[in-house]
């Protein structure tokens, strides 16, 4: 199962305090509607405001990445540049 | 992990004929003769001159705002203030690089009810003559109702502060605060136990670093022309990082459909961040829509300076536990910064950043957002970074004497690495934080002498680089040369990269291919150019598009050889004929499928759109020798080198470009620059002759080392290199001159006075 | 007040335009010659964006009224290539990539022309001072020190063959 770590203290706040945690999906879409299903508000937000790191590489706006099994997947929030 | 040395010098690719040359920039010429358009160039039939007029108040109710008397003077056509805008409800949108706030970019673009910085526009007029849209203006009568300002970041967050707005919550917290205030959030990234390693550890160093609100400084001020008929269609030429942006922008700050507006992008003379947002051109366009003519919009210097978002002053907070070998155990760092005039600074990308050079298992890094009385905050090359690395890179240096270790050495022991997980969060892969380190030390300036009143410091840095959304469409003449269209302004020679890289695919001559940058009716949508994306991202979609044009190309030339594509190979501009059954076939070249193209399908074209994943992280190492007059405290940068994980150099020369310029700012940054406020909250030195950027004569030559580990998500293995070379300079040129004087100056800008005074205190 | 009338040379052909009296030369040459290669960066001559020469000597155009160009010689950015045929310190500019944005770019061409001209063999250090009124945001100035030096080479060259 993927396993997901969320960095910065945003995510905390839908799951009432927890920063890691398993997740089942195999694509970025998938993923987010599961973070949706289990805490409201959350797939949303990560979609809009996050950008999520799978083994390594960061993604932004990719919602059709693949997740792997053992996955490290990784919540960032959104990065601008200059 | 692999010795530098075993990495290929920049230049040596594997036999590529276009990826590593320096040919001249295909817009050079224009540039080179003044026939070059940017922003304030064009002109449109019956154009009228706009010009706003701004808050003489740091933060004023705005009671009234009276404009008949400015319409009944002859000439001018219209007259705008907040309350034509539309009202809008808070809402994020893409559209620059991180979701905007589109109500609070629209109340910075025209105030409302609060006019809350010292030049924040408030009215604005179109007229027939600069001179009467300027005498236009002193007839608006605004009716203020002053109230009390805050422009200091720790002053803005103390509970009895001036409150800037009255529905900002402070985000981030276990619990939404009751009472709102100038705190608008709160970031954090924990990692372990730093309390207990901070305890635990041999050495602990901690300091307190301050840096003051410094501007991108670029030389073009900010300039649109707009034109708005009475059927709602728009069109707009503007100098910006991202003609899709103001495109966004400028349809939802005025409510139209973004089918209604053509942007057409001028060239931009600068930008750095500061234009990936809009300022004049929802005014402009309204404007225009009122009068029923074009209207030009052009900032002064002084309008850039007061009413254009610099980036933030801050304070940085560092901790440092490390055992007696030098392994760092433990780091806290507490970040405070100024966000201007609404939520938005860059502290979080900052707080992200400041321990990524290194794998430290212990840390906790919080981030404060405040909101403050000065100009909306924008973005300025790899925003916060710089910032925090200046507090990191300063204690770094301290710990390494404390510890009596070089501080070299001491950073390549911590030092990132394949395989380590980054301070942000995912793992590395593919990185040069090490051979850039170690470059520096291979460098004939690390054994440069230095005498009386002379220092060395180093200091390291990161950036993330991003990908983003990029569409390049690659037409084929019928002359066998290539066009090549992006949605990308090009800030820093761009284009010469996509011909590159389109010529490298295509096998042709990069003489052959001429890039341009189309509007945004004609080419597919572009994120905007900055994030250090466009060679990796944009440059993508060129070599995808050029590969559908290969396979367009192979087909034609099966078409002809009666055979399939599987049978045909394209190499150097040739298509060759694999099927031994067709005989010996004579190579088809480009040219000659080209001149054939009506015969065998028509014309040869395609366009790509993507959103690039991959983006490689860039890592710099800088090193600086400076001598100090004991006198008049003045710093002399006697050496200056930059060494950088570039990926690929496509272009070498614009890639040392990126990395000279970047380190020029950052020295100007250290040295001089920064925003001197009055007691009224009104900025004393918008001008380029008190706020003080590097000339020519304060420098020596900047010399740079490029070292290639290439991205393996990109084609040519491009990654981002424009960001990171501006994140090491404050702390190298801070580290220098504490070596020089043998005094710590923990707040910039390090000027003459400040130095002197650390002189005289160490003497005392 | 009505508009003065004034007649220069500028690029070596007879310009003739009208003018407020409050008018810069910089937006007179822009506005009324159709010359834009100049630029305003501050309007306060502290960028050199706005650089001209006026009878050999080095201007920012942005402090010079339109009205005292009555009876002078000008050279602007637009006078530097002959036809076709760039001037070296424009082709050197191109060579040395000393440009990115291109923006300070014609001030400083014509700058560093005007040092050229009166000093065919600058050391570094005179030309960094020389262009100290020059600012340029994007390069660094390491690119553009190289690009002048080198085409004072060239151009001493061709004195010589000349």
């Amino acid at each position: 199962m993927p396993h997901v770590v969320a960095m910065g203290g945003d995510v905390a706040q839908f799951t009432g305090g927890q920063a890691e945690f398993d997740v089942g999906a195999g694509t970025v879409a998938g993923f987010l509607r599961e973070l949706e299903a289990r805490w409201p508000g959350l797939g949303d937000y990560v979609g809009a405001r996050m950008a999520i790191a799978i083994d390594g590489e960061i993604f932004q706006d990719a919602d059709g990445a693949a997740i792997g099994e053992a996955s490290e997947v990784c919540l960032i929030p959104k990065i601008g540049g200059g | 992990m692999s010795d530098v040395l075993d990495r290929p010098e920049a230049g040596e690719g594997e036999g590529f004929k276009s990826v590593g040359t320096r040919p001249i920039r295909p817009d050079g010429i224009e540039k080179v003769t003044g026939r070059a358009a940017f922003g304030a160039d064009f002109a449109m039939p019956g154009m009228l001159y706009g010009r706003i007029k701004r808050s003489p108040h740091a933060h004023a109710r705005i009671v009234s705002v009276d404009t008949k008397k400015a319409l009944a003077l002859p000439g001018v056509k219209a007259v705008v203030s907040g309350a034509d805008f539309p009202d809008l409800a808070d809402e994020l949108v893409e559209g620059g690089e991180a979701a905007s706030s589109m109500r609070d970019l629209a109340w910075n673009v025209m105030a409302r009810a609060k006019a809350l910085y010292e030049g924040h526009a408030v009215a604005a007029v179109a007229a027939t003559s600069p001179a009467i849209a300027e005498a236009a203006l002193d007839l608006i009568e605004v009716t203020y109702e002053p109230l009390a300002h805050v422009i200091d970041v720790e002053d803005a967050m103390a509970p009895d502060a001036p409150l800037i707005h009255d529905h900002i919550f402070t985000a981030g917290l276990d619990e939404t605060p009751k009472l709102p205030s100038n705190i608008a959030r709160k970031h954090q990234f924990v990692r372990g136990d730093v309390d207990g390693a901070l305890g635990a550890a041999d050495v602990v160093f901690e300091g307190r670093y301050t840096t003051k609100a410094v501007h991108q400084g670029y030389i073009e001020p900010h300039a649109c022309v707009a034109s708005m008929g009475p059927d709602g269609q728009g069109q707009i030429w503007s100098s910006s990082q991202g003609h899709f942006m103001v495109r966004t922008y400028c349809a939802k700050v005025l409510k139209l459909d973004i089918s209604d507006l053509r942007v057409t992008p001028a060239e931009i003379g600068g930008g750095f961040g500061g234009k990936t947002t809009v300022y004049l051109e929802p005014v402009a366009l309204l404007l225009s829509r009122i009068a029923g003519a074009p209207v030009k919009l052009v900032m002064s210097r002084d309008e850039v300076f007061r009413a254009t978002g610099p980036t933030s002053g801050g304070v940085i907070e560092v901790k440092l536990g490390a055992k007696k070998d030098g392994t760092i155990t433990a780091a806290e760092v507490t970040l405070k910064f100024q966000a201007g005039a609404f939520p938005g600074s860059p502290v979080g990308t900052a707080a992200m950043t400041a321990l990524a050079c290194y794998d430290i298992p212990n840390f906790r890094i919080v981030g404060w957002d405040v909101v403050t009385n000065s100009a909306k905050t924008a973005a300025y090359r790899a925003p916060g970074a710089p910032i925090s690395a200046f507090g990191v890179e300063s204690a770094m240096d301290e710990l390494a004497r404390k510890l009596g270790v070089d501080p070299v050495d001491l950073r390549a022991k911590n030092g990132a690495r394949d395989g380590v997980r980054a301070a942000y969060g995912p793992t590395f892969q593919n990185i040069g934080f090490l051979e850039s380190l170690h470059a520096l030390k291979q460098h004939p300036n690390w054994h440069a002498n230095l005498g009386p009143n002379q220092g060395r410091g180093v200091a390291v840095g990161f950036w993330f680089n991003v990908g983003g959304e990029s569409t390049a469409a690659v037409h084929i003449g019928e002359d066998g040369t290539a066009t090549v269209a992006t949605g990308n302004p090009d800030i820093g020679g761009s284009r010469a990269s996509m011909a590159i890289m389109a010529a490298e695919t295509l096998g042709i001559p990069v003489e052959d291919v001429r890039p341009i940058v189309a509007d945004t009716a004609s080419i597919g949508y572009s994120m905007l150019t900055g994030g250090s994306r466009t060679t990796f991202a944009t440059g993508m979609a060129v070599v995808r598009a050029a590969e559908k044009v290969i396979e367009n190309l192979k087909a034609r030339a099966a078409k002809i050889w009666d055979t399939t594509p599987e049978n045909v190979e394209w190499s150097a501009g040739k298509a060759y004929c694999l099927d031994t059954a067709k005989g010996e076939q004579k190579p088809l070249t480009l040219k000659g499928l080209a001149a054939q193209s009506a015969r065998t399908g028509g014309p040869i074209s395609a366009e790509v759109s993507l959103n690039a994943q991959g983006a490689g992280p860039g890592f710099a190492a800088h090193m600086c020798d400076v001598e100090v007059d004991p006198e008049t405290g003045h710093v002399t940068v006697l050496r200056y080198t930059a060494t950088q994980d570039v990926g690929r150099a496509i272009h070498p020369s614009y890639v040392e470009g990126q990395m000279q310029g970047g380190a020029v700012q950052g020295i100007g940054w250290a040295l001089n620059e920064e925003y001197i406020f009055d007691a009224e909250g009104r900025m004393e030195n918008a001008g380029f002759l008190d706020y003080r950027v590097p000339v020519a004569s304060d420098l020596p030559m900047i010399d740079t080392v490029m070292i290639e580990v290439p991205n393996p998500r990109h084609p040519y293995g491009a990654k981002g290199v424009g960001e990171a070379p501006i994140v090491p300079p404050l702390a190298a040129v801070a580290n220098a001159v504490r070596d020089a004087i043998g005094v710590r100056i923990p707040d910039l800008p390090l000027s003459p006075p400040k130095i002197r005074a650390a002189i005289d205190s160490k003497a005392g | 007040m009505s508009k003065i009338h004034v007649t220069a040379v500028v690029n070596g052909d007879s310009a003739e335009f009208l003018t407020d009296p409050g008018t810069t030369l910089l937006d007179a040459l822009r506005d009324e010659l159709g010359l834009t290669g100049s630029k305003e960066g501050c309007g306060s001559g502290d960028c050199g964006a706005c650089s001209v020469i006026v009878d050999g000597r080095l201007v920012c155009s942005c402090l010079m009224l339109a009205a005292e160009a009555e009876g002078h010689r000008i050279e602007t950015i637009e006078g530097m290539a002959h036809g076709g045929d760039l001037h070296p310190l424009q082709q050197k500019f191109l060579e040395h990539a000393a440009l990115q944005c291109g923006f300070c770019t014609p001030g400083l061409l014509v700058a560093a022309k005007a040092l050229l001209d009166n000093n065919p063999d600058p050391t570094e250090e005179e030309t960094r001072y020389w262009l100290a009124g020059n600012l340029c945001r994007c390069t660094g100035y390491d690119k553009i020190i190289r690009a002048v030096l080198d085409a004072a080479a060239v151009l001493r060259q061709e004195r010589r063959a000349a």
